[in-house]
């Protein structure tokens, strides 16, 4: 494990796309291979692909908020929910809204869900570890009851035709919506991981590691832990609108706490604060299920015991968060050292500060 | 979004005269309810305030008793249907045996938990939020555990115990369940109060909380503490359990433990964690408040109230009422 790390740090940026971008095509064009072990039976495969990738998206949003910032939010489906309603509200004939164009609601539904993430931060993020927890926990559920109560919301009737334009799907089938999602994870990717090595995300670093010495240092830790807060809802939203514009309907019934800790199992089982983890986290719990059905009943109870066993025993997730230099740095190491940074698997989730008992 | 949210007036309401009216009926019931939110609370605040671990569990080994006290009514001949006639030492006695039952289910729960998820954590030193993920990784664990076993719907209700009307303060209804309910929760509180505050094993309680280390040289055996604290927690929460089921027969299913397990830890906060006095205090408030929001505002937002009430907790004086104070010298 270690020593493919290291080889990998150790190549240079245009070795490393020259791995990762024949690994993005390949990635794209999966739902047309079908190829026989990985294709879900179950499911129709491109329909299973486009809910990972959909996992995929959430759990690098949730891992700006959980990994990067090392804010424990289990109130995540929250911004699902209104990026969902708000792709709804502005594009199904059920609602009483104005309509506009589907992917228009792409970008508002973000706007709106960060103005979210605002009003929940801002009094919230004065708190720390499980009191934050318990209030997102808090906040989730006060969504989803009241998507449950308000009238315009529909309840458990919903909007049918959600993202149609003109009587029409956006995109007809699960292929091109898989498609359009990965290319958007590459894009959020790239964004994110630029932001990780700016001053914002040395920021989020100092802010998981340790709070108070962040502030000692002149970080402005509530003003960046806001912007985490605020970047992972408008991730989180865009999801949702994405969603919801695949399924074509929106109602109540798939924003529950359960989803939230999912979405949670999938950050945590893969890495937190590893971008790479993350992901490999959502295909895990997204993939698994589609793919083995007779599983698919259990696999809360399983997930539920794999969070208490990896916590045990690799409290850090499958690939742990990296303390690595961040920009120049790199360039420095190298012609200082002539190899690779040195990097720990040291974080928030494993570091020995905070401790209990 | 808010232009037709404005037109729209049916789905809240702010209906003053309707809790003008329903004032007394609200107080009487949410004195009740807020007696099962303070006995699960108990449960939160001791493990908080030995731990400083928030039992996100805790609501699973309370849905635990609800089970084993239908399964318990279930074994002893009872089904669901006509309540039947008993006299009231039989019912007394009934009771007790689900009582007991539903104690030691939760309480061998609660110490199975620390035992297989919490210790291991503790012997690696492992940070608090690691402590939490698990919590929720057990939870699901159990509910899914109920889930496989007892199917999606609620058990059908058994009733040993039929409402009938005492007596009336203020023209409020009083029913013997809601006596029963409230008398239970402030005599097994004072119980644990009496058991933290003058008993040997309280005694090493506090000092765990207080200082672990130092408890340690002195000679107290934190390991047992620990889970004597979780021993306690899930004894009350399984009487809770059967009172509850008392209150709400169909309550054994599931997923029924989670919006409890929010509100009793609500109830927690809003009374100062790790303090006991405040677990009772803050069920009680919750538990009125709730009911007069549900008057106020319609039967749906009820759950809404309590979430809000929480926010508002946390935000304003996140030590609560009475403060945090399991640890602390007191009177």
């Amino acid at each position: 494990m270690t020593t493919i790390r290291d080889r990998w740090n150790n190549l240079s940026r245009p070795a490393q796309w020259a791995v990762l971008v024949p690994l993005v095509v390949l990635i794209f064009f999966l739902p047309d291979l079908n190829p026989p072990i990985i294709a879900t039976t179950g499911t129709d495969f491109p329909t299973a692909m486009f809910d990972v990738a959909r996992y995929a998206l959430v759990a690098i949003g949730l891992n700006v908020v959980v990994g990067q910032a090392g804010l424990l939010d289990l109130g995540y489906v929250g911004f699902f929910a209104v990026g969902a309603y708000v792709a709804a509200l502005f594009t199904s004939p059920d609602s009483t809204l104005h309509k506009i164009p589907y992917l228009w609601t792409l970008p508002i539904a973000m706007a709106i869900t960060m103005v979210f993430g605002i009003i929940l931060g801002t009094p919230t993020l004065r708190l720390r570890g499980d009191y934050l927890a318990i209030v997102t926990l808090g906040f989730g559920e006060i969504i989803r009851l009241l998507a449950d109560n308000v009238d315009p919301l529909r309840g458990q009737i919903g909007f049918q035709a959600v993202g149609t334009v003109g009587g029409k799907p956006l995109f007809a089938d699960a292929t091109t919506w898989y498609r359009v999602v990965v290319l958007i994870i590459v894009g959020v990717l790239l964004l994110v991981g630029n932001l990780e090595r700016s001053r914002v995300g040395r920021a989020w670093v100092a802010v998981r590691e340790d709070e108070d010495v962040a502030e000692i240092m002149g970080v402005p830790t509530y003003k960046f832990k806001i912007w985490a807060f605020v970047i992972g809802a408008a991730i989180g939203g865009l999801s949702g609108a994405l969603y919801a514009g695949k399924l074509g309907f929106v109602n109540n019934q798939s924003f529950d706490v359960v989803t939230s800790m999912l979405f949670l199992a999938a950050v945590v089982l893969g890495g937190a604060g590893n971008k790479v983890g993350v992901l490999l986290g959502a295909v895990v719990v997204a993939y698994l299920p589609l793919r083995f059905v007779q599983i698919a009943e259990y696999n809360y109870l399983i997930f539920g015991i794999a969070l208490i066993i990896l916590m045990i025993f690799r409290p850090q997730g499958l690939l742990g968060a990296r303390q690595r230099l961040l920009a120049r740095g790199r360039q420095a190491y190298h012609r200082l050292i002539g190899r690779g940074e040195q990097v720990s698997g040291e974080s928030a989730l494993s570091g020995d500060h905070g401790r209990v008992g | 979004m808010s232009a037709s949210l404005v037109h729209t007036q049916s789905w809240i309401q702010f209906d003053v005269s309707g809790l003008a009216e329903q004032f007394w009926n609200n107080t009487v019931d949410g004195l009740a309810q807020g007696g099962i939110y303070a006995l699960i609370a108990l449960g939160y605040t001791l493990v908080y305030g030995v731990l400083k671990l928030i039992n996100f569990a805790h609501s699973e080994v309370f849905v635990v008793g609800a089970f084993a006290t239908w399964i318990t009514f279930y074994l002893l001949g009872f089904r669901s249907g006509a309540t039947p006639d008993l006299s009231v030492i039989e019912i007394i006695g009934f009771l007790a045996i689900a009582c007991i039952a539903a104690m030691a289910v939760s309480g061998a729960t609660a110490v199975a938990l620390e035992r297989v998820a919490y210790r291991p954590l503790r012997n690696r030193n492992a940070p608090r939020l690691v402590f939490l993920i698990t919590a929720i990784g057990a939870s699901f664990a159990i509910q899914q555990t109920l889930k496989l076993i007892f199917g999606l719907n609620q058990q059908p209700q058994i009733r040993l115990l039929q409402p009938e009307p005492l007596f009336k303060i203020f023209g409020a209804q009083v029913t013997n369940i809601h006596v029963i309910l409230f008398v239970a929760a402030v005599l097994l509180w004072f119980i644990a109060d009496y058991f933290v505050n003058k008993t040997r094993l309280g005694r090493g309680i506090r000092a765990v909380a207080q200082d672990p280390d130092t408890a340690t040289l002195m000679g107290v055996n934190k390991e047992r503490v620990i889970i004597v604290t979780f021993l306690v927690g899930g004894l009350l929460a399984g009487a809770a359990a059967m009172f509850y089921m008392m209150r709400i027969p169909q309550g054994a299913i599931y997923n029924g433990g989670f919006l409890l397990g929010i509100k009793a830890f609500t109830a927690a906060v809003l009374g100062g964690i790790g303090n006991l006095r405040g677990a009772l205090l803050g069920g009680f408030i919750l538990g009125l408040v709730e009911n007069y929001g549900q008057s106020l505002f319609g039967g749906e937002w009820k759950d809404i109230v309590a979430f809000v009430v929480l926010v508002i907790v946390l935000m304003f004086r996140p030590t609560g009422i009475l403060g945090e104070s399991l640890g602390k010298a007191r009177v």
